[in-house]
């Protein structure tokens, strides 16, 4: 199989997808109307309400969802072979994830730029919206464990990505000084920035970094782990201007770029897919594809977080509700090729199958090494660049994407911490310094808890924190079916993914909860069982809502087509 | 030269880009050092000395209507201060 046929494939799939299928989702059954008068023009205030152009808007809403995780995911799931994975993710994008997407945005911008998790209060009920709150406070507890993980683990194969990666902090604060201290217009810094960060991939590689072997007895990934929280910590102190802002839209500068960069260099090159189409010699440890594929590849096929974005800050900014399409289902359409970019890297980037079986040994083991080894083949054969260079520069995007997530999860961690300190009259809590420990101190326990600190254990919490962005996207399908179904309309085409992924998510979760037993990895198995009771939660709420609902319809309680 | 139209509205939807993903993080925060400006021009009025009164008191006209919606985001109906009275 050549590489540039299955990348054609799978663009032309999400090419068909945006043309065919989001328009009749669009005309048919969210109805969109350019006539509606959008939250950011009926609420305009400046602030979070404000009428933003649709590319700007895609831009920020796509680089804002695209992070590790759609490379992660893909990286780990073509154990099973490409096929799979490669039908999930075009297959997903186009029938989940878009709808998914859009929906959350048309169902927020329907309801005055509310956020799913209080339309999930109005729709559903306040219970749920305690659900709602407890399944988003496990994800970003995960987020910022699993991220520093991966972090750590670049850090020790690409050594010659630590000098890169944070430098970048460097350039950033000198970004958000410039701008805001100087007034000096956008352009030349975001030129300069970007020859810095390249420019300091070729020093990285001259000088690899390496911490000492033990310290305390904490293994290098351990080490590293600890750095990065102690920045999380401080980062998500400072002031939103002076790092994160900068390093966010270098962030999403530096997407583009490595797509591009990425797809021209399999165009160029066109790799062969070495890896098989179905991997019939799996290792002993690979858990079965069903259900665990659908939970392995989460963000890059559909994932919950999108709905959070889609209307905690994109629905607000929404210049015309046309424009849901095109922001919403086509920036999930983003994510679905950055996800295939890894899995192009992971199948067609290795020589031989012999060299692809060694790297994808055990079920954690492929991830992103496989994504940076084999996508730094792919560009340093099509761009003719050194292969430690193009290395460098995958590691360097992977590290810099998941060290803007955490900067933002530890914030929001804290936010929650401190709303916490509020509610259950907690002074303690309320305050930075302490609100930010406790975040930390949480993530480090999972991080260490997780085996990752030993630099060992790989990424086996991978696969449920997967279960855990599932359970939020049935949440929000859920929510999307309800409302549907009150206006009269088609619920089949956010039924079905709800039904589908909720039943996938339970079933891992038991398959997992197995495994975890035999193991005898008892922390994992708590936090297991801790999802698995939000998941029955959520099945159980899903089933009384859509009955509750379906009866009110039919003794026509609810006026249809009202809104 | 001036660079062609196309270029500058480029550049535009580029600032746009950088600011709008972090707008309302930082519109709060510019308010919060806003009411904190606030405070020390209205400290006299609320019992805490400021040397430097006679100066800010030429500000109280402009803080004005800042200062009604200021008390009303804070959940008084009413102006907190007896002398300063604004709805």
């Amino acid at each position: 199989m050549s590489g540039i046929v299955l990348a054609a494939l799978g663009l032309g799939g999400f090419a068909l997808g945006y043309v065919f299928y989001s328009r009749y989702i669009g005309d048919r059954v969210f109805q969109l109307d350019p006539d509606f008068e959008t939250p950011a023009h009926a609420q305009e205030d400046g602030v979070d309400f404000v009428p933003t152009n649709r590319w700007v808007l895609w831009g920020h809403h796509f680089t804002s969802v695209a992070g590790a995780a759609p490379i992660v995911g893909p990286a780990i799931g073509v154990i099973w072979g490409w096929v799979p994975a490669f039908l999930w993710v075009t297959l997903g994008t186009v029938f989940f994830a878009g709808v998914h997407d859009a929906g959350a945005l048309w169902a927020s911008v329907r309801n005055r730029g509310e956020s799913i998790g209080a339309l999930t209060e109005s729709v559903v009920g306040k219970r749920a919206r305690n659900l709602f709150m407890i399944v988003i406070f496990l994800l970003l507890l995960m987020v910022n464990a699993v991220f520093a993980i991966i972090i750590a683990q670049l850090f020790v194969d690409v050594r010659s990505s630590v000098i890169p990666a944070w430098f970048v902090i460097a350039v950033a604060l000198a970004i958000g000084w410039l701008l805001y201290r100087r007034g000096v217009p956008l352009l030349w810094p975001s030129l300069i920035a970007l020859v810095l960060l390249y420019g300091s991939m070729f020093v990285g590689a001259m000088y690899p970094v390496s911490l000492p072997e033990q310290v305390l007895g904490l293994q290098e990934p351990a080490q590293w782990v600890l750095i990065l929280f102690a920045y999380a910590a401080l980062a998500s102190l400072l002031p939103v201007w002076v790092l994160l802002q900068p390093r966010d839209y270098i962030n999403g500068i530096q997407l583009f770029v490595g797509l591009a960069i990425f797809f021209g260099a399999v165009l160029l090159a066109n790799p062969t897919v070495v890896a098989p189409a179905f991997n019939t010699g799996l290792p002993d440890d690979v858990p079965p594809l069903i259900p665990l594929l659908f939970v392995t590849i989460a963000c890059g096929a559909i994932s919950g977080f999108h709905g959070l974005v889609s209307s905690g800050t994109t629905s607000k900014q929404l210049n015309s509700e046309a424009d849901v399409r095109f922001v919403g289902y086509l920036g999930s359409v983003g994510e679905g090729a950055l996800a295939l970019a890894a899995i192009l890297a992971c199948t067609a980037g290795f020589a031989t199958l012999t060299e692809w079986e060694a790297f994808y040994s055990t079920f954690a083991a492929g991830g992103i090494p496989a994504f940076v080894q084999g996508g730094g083949a792919i560009i340093s054969e099509g761009l003719r660049l050194p292969v430690h260079f193009a290395e460098t520069l995958l590691a360097v995007m992977a590290v810099l994407f998941a060290a803007t997530t955490m900067d933002t999860g530890v914030r929001l961690q804290r936010y929650i911490v401190q709303e916490w300190g509020v509610i259950y009259d907690l002074p303690v809590l309320t305050g930075r310094g302490i609100s930010t420990l406790v975040a930390v101190g949480t993530c480090i326990a999972l991080a260490f808890g997780a085996g990752g600190g030993a630099g060992t254990g790989g990424l086996v919490i991978w696969p449920l924190f997967g279960t855990t962005n599932q359970l939020l996207a049935g949440l929000t399908l859920l929510i999307l079916s309800v409302i549907l179904m009150k206006l009269g309309r088609g619920t089949v085409y956010t039924l079905v993914p709800m039904v589908f992924l909720l039943f996938m998510t339970f079933f891992a979760l038991l398959v997992q909860l197995a495994d975890f037993w035999r193991q005898g990895q008892y922390f994992l198995l708590g936090l297991d069982l801790l999802i698995l009771g939000a998941a029955i939660w959520v099945g159980l709420e899903a089933v009384a809502t859509l009955r509750r609902t379906w009866a009110e319809r039919k003794e026509g309680k609810v006026a249809v087509g009202a809104e | 030269m001036t660079p062609p139209p196309s270029f500058r509205r480029f550049l535009e939807l580029l600032h746009e880009f950088y600011e709008s993903r972090h707008r309302s993080s930082l519109a709060r925060e510019m308010r919060e050092e806003d009411d904190l400006f606030m405070l020390l021009v209205f400290s006299e009025m609320m019992g805490v000395p400021n040397p430097a009164s006679y100066y800010t008191l030429e500000l109280l006209p402009i803080l004005y209507e800042r200062f009604h919606e200021w008390h009303l985001r804070m959940g008084m109906e009413r102006s907190p201060l007896d002398h300063f009275r604004c709805c």
